[in-house]
């Protein structure tokens, strides 16, 4: 075991690319710690898979290290590297049983019987899948089938990181809850390094330690689930994250408040410190959760219509219409629901500032 | 009302029950009406209940064509199997002009008619002229498929296998390129050797295409006529009269209709037969898998 770095790596699909457009991944410089449970979170075609196929090595990055400890594995084969894979649709061998899927990787690394023996069935307790060993792999439901998938890289007494590539995709609801549960199970007692791909936020949040949002082939922020919800440091994180995501609101700076349309709103004093020195176009960004409504007009309140409300079981969000702009507010399903207007306050602890779409802080 | 009565979904099969009673049931059944008379011309028959089959199945003739019809088949695919599954595997796995290119020259023999196939055969294979034929004999050996009968069942078997094996091998290819990237991912995680990854990914991936290969093959090589006809017309002597050369031969050579409509309906069903054998036994396979 041992932690992964990425030094400088980046991949282009296409032969000979010059300009930055033709990377899918662009300059990915970061180290991922040993027994870290990671996310990698980003929409769809931001190469997350790209990301993740360098460092199982199904692909060699057309720039850069790819380093496990001190070992230096760019150019060794997925097989040669301590490292497991989760894909997204459950690979199986369908015509070997559950026990002989299991026992794949150490029989093909050719260690002796009692050794594979005991392995399996190790994992196989772990997995729940004790019951299942005699028989076929094909005719199993998907969920035993993806864990198969996985037991086939805890067998492996030198996997280093286990790679997991969106992994629940195929799996109902309840099931996905379950398997989730597991997988966080498996990483408290195994202590094994896991990096789980996902564009599923409530999946990263759940599961990960750390999350790396990903946007067109560039990592945009590493943080703790808290970190990314509270200090989203590019605007697509705040869009991103978070049910319904970010509101941002163009603004200018004056007398230390941000300005919006007619509507003046106070920034803590560092913030607008910095803000009145940066470049590029700024933008008032907040949380809808965090955005206090009221029916009745109050202090340093703003007044806004609302355009409509959206009964989301345990919660509501309300969209206002604030100075032109279009801004969601959640409240809880006990507040007092406003009818044709609110009265809205931007607590100054959750007010962030964006110059250039990156937050200033 | 009873289920049967209401069932409307007759009405939907009827087109397709009338199209298989003038293409396939009306033909048989003109073939079962000669084969249990004895038609000497218009209004002038005889019924003969089962005394042509009786004849024909006691044919010494009949029994030698069965078994070489047999091992015509059994040589065909024990060749043609494998060699497809392999050209499938050596062909390029990614798209491309290399991909297109193969899959062209591939299909080319599939597209020539069979009689020409037999013609090109015939003209290949001649001591004098032929390119193999003179090559072979140049190298000192003697070789004449119109003399010899095993260099007849040489060339023949030479000839199906150029012609046929291409069509095992498309389907093959076409279930290779069906799975997934995955596997092969997987599988090198695993550290999976080729022979490993041929046996319990590629292998039962192709089960359903090499099921359907099989049963075309064998239908196929079991009634092949053409190109034999043409080749070698069934000799030398009788060494490569099949099954269908030598029904034609009773029924067009010697005009005996009642024997020919007997044998008709025997090849008939030997074909059925092996089919739903080949059929059970690969979908047997499938199923002690999936239990």
């Amino acid at each position: 075991m041992a932690k992964i770095c990425l030094n400088e790596i980046a991949h282009s699909y296409l032969p000979d690319s010059q300009t930055e457009d033709e990377y899918a991944l662009k300059r990915i410089h970061n180290i991922w710690d040993d027994g870290g449970a990671y996310a990698l979170l980003g929409p769809s075609g931001c190469g997350k898979t790209t990301l993740l196929n360098i460092i199982s090595g199904l692909l060699t990055p057309s720039s850069g290290r790819v380093v496990f400890g001190e070992d230096d594995v760019t150019d060794l084969p997925p097989e040669k590297r301590n490292i497991a894979q989760v894909f997204q649709f459950p690979v199986l061998y369908d015509t070997m049983t559950v026990y002989d899927n299991l026992a794949f990787p150490l029989r093909n690394r050719g260690f002796d019987k009692a050794y594979v023996d005991r392995r399996v069935r190790e994992v196989a307790t772990i997995l729940e899948l004790d019951s299942f060993l005699g028989k076929k792999a094909q005719g199993l439901g998907a969920d035993a089938k993806q864990k198969i998938s996985l037991g086939r890289g805890l067998v492996r007494e030198d996997v280093a990181a286990i790679l997991f590539d969106e992994p629940l995709t195929v799996i109902d609801p309840q099931l996905k809850w379950e398997l989730r549960c597991k997988l966080k199970e498996i990483h408290e007692k195994l202590k094994l390094t896991l990096i789980y791909v996902t564009h599923d936020q409530v999946e990263a949040l759940t599961f990960a330690e750390k999350i790396i949002v990903m946007v067109e082939g560039r990592i945009v922020q590493t943080g703790t689930p808290q970190e990314l919800f509270e200090y989203p440091s590019h605007k697509f994180v705040g869009y991103f994250i978070g049910s319904p995501g970010m509101n941002f609101l163009p603004c200018t700076m004056a007398d230390g408040k941000a300005v919006v349309g007619k509507a003046q709103i106070p920034v803590d004093p560092s913030i607008a410190q910095l803000a009145a020195e940066a470049s590029g176009p700024l933008e008032l960004g907040i949380r809808p959760l965090y955005l206090e409504v009221s029916v009745a007009p109050m202090a340093d309140g703003f007044e806004a219509p609302v355009k409509y409300v959206e009964d989301q079981g345990s919660y509501r969000i309300i969209a206002l219409d604030f100075q032109g702009h279009s801004l969601k507010a959640r409240i809880s399903e006990n507040d007092p629901v406003p009818d044709t207007r609110a009265w809205i306050r931007f607590p100054v602890e959750w007010v962030r500032v964006f110059a250039d779409e990156k937050l200033l802080k | 009302m009873k289920k049967w009565q209401d069932n409307k979904g007759w009405l939907f099969i009827l087109p397709v029950l009338l199209i298989v009673a003038f293409s396939a049931i009306v033909p048989l059944m003109t073939v079962v009406n000669y084969s249990i008379q004895d038609i000497f011309g218009p209004g002038q028959r005889v019924f003969v209940g089962t005394e042509w089959f009786r004849e024909v199945l006691t044919d010494q003739r009949l029994h030698e064509a069965l078994w070489r019809q047999l091992l015509f088949s059994g040589l065909v695919l024990l060749i043609e199997m494998p060699l497809g599954v392999g050209i499938a595997l050596l062909m390029p796995a990614k798209k491309g002009f290399g991909a297109s290119l193969v899959l062209v020259l591939l299909a080319l023999p599939l597209l020539i008619p069979w009689n020409v196939i037999g013609t090109i055969w015939i003209i290949f294979t001649r001591p004098d002229i032929g390119l193999m034929g003179a090559a072979i004999n140049t190298l000192g050996l003697t070789f004449d498929h119109t003399a010899n009968g095993l260099h007849a069942w040489i060339t023949l078997m030479l000839m199906e296998v150029w012609h046929w094996t291409p069509l095992v091998a498309l389907l093959a290819y076409a279930g290779l390129q069906s799975i997934s990237p995955a596997y092969y991912q997987a599988a090198r995680i695993d550290g999976a050797s080729a022979w490993s990854i041929f046996r319990y990914i590629q292998l039962p991936k192709m089960r359903g295409v090499l099921t359907i290969a099989l049963l075309l093959r064998f239908m196929d090589s079991f009634l092949i006529y053409a190109e034999p006809f043409v080749l070698t017309g069934g000799g030398p002597g009788n060494t490569t009269t099949f099954l269908s050369i030598y029904l034609v031969k009773i029924a067009v050579g010697q005009f005996d209709l009642g024997p020919a409509g007997a044998f008709s309906l025997i090849y008939f069903l030997i074909v059925l037969l092996f089919c739903y054998l080949f059929y059970q036994a690969l979908l047997n396979v499938g199923k002690g898998e999936e239990s």
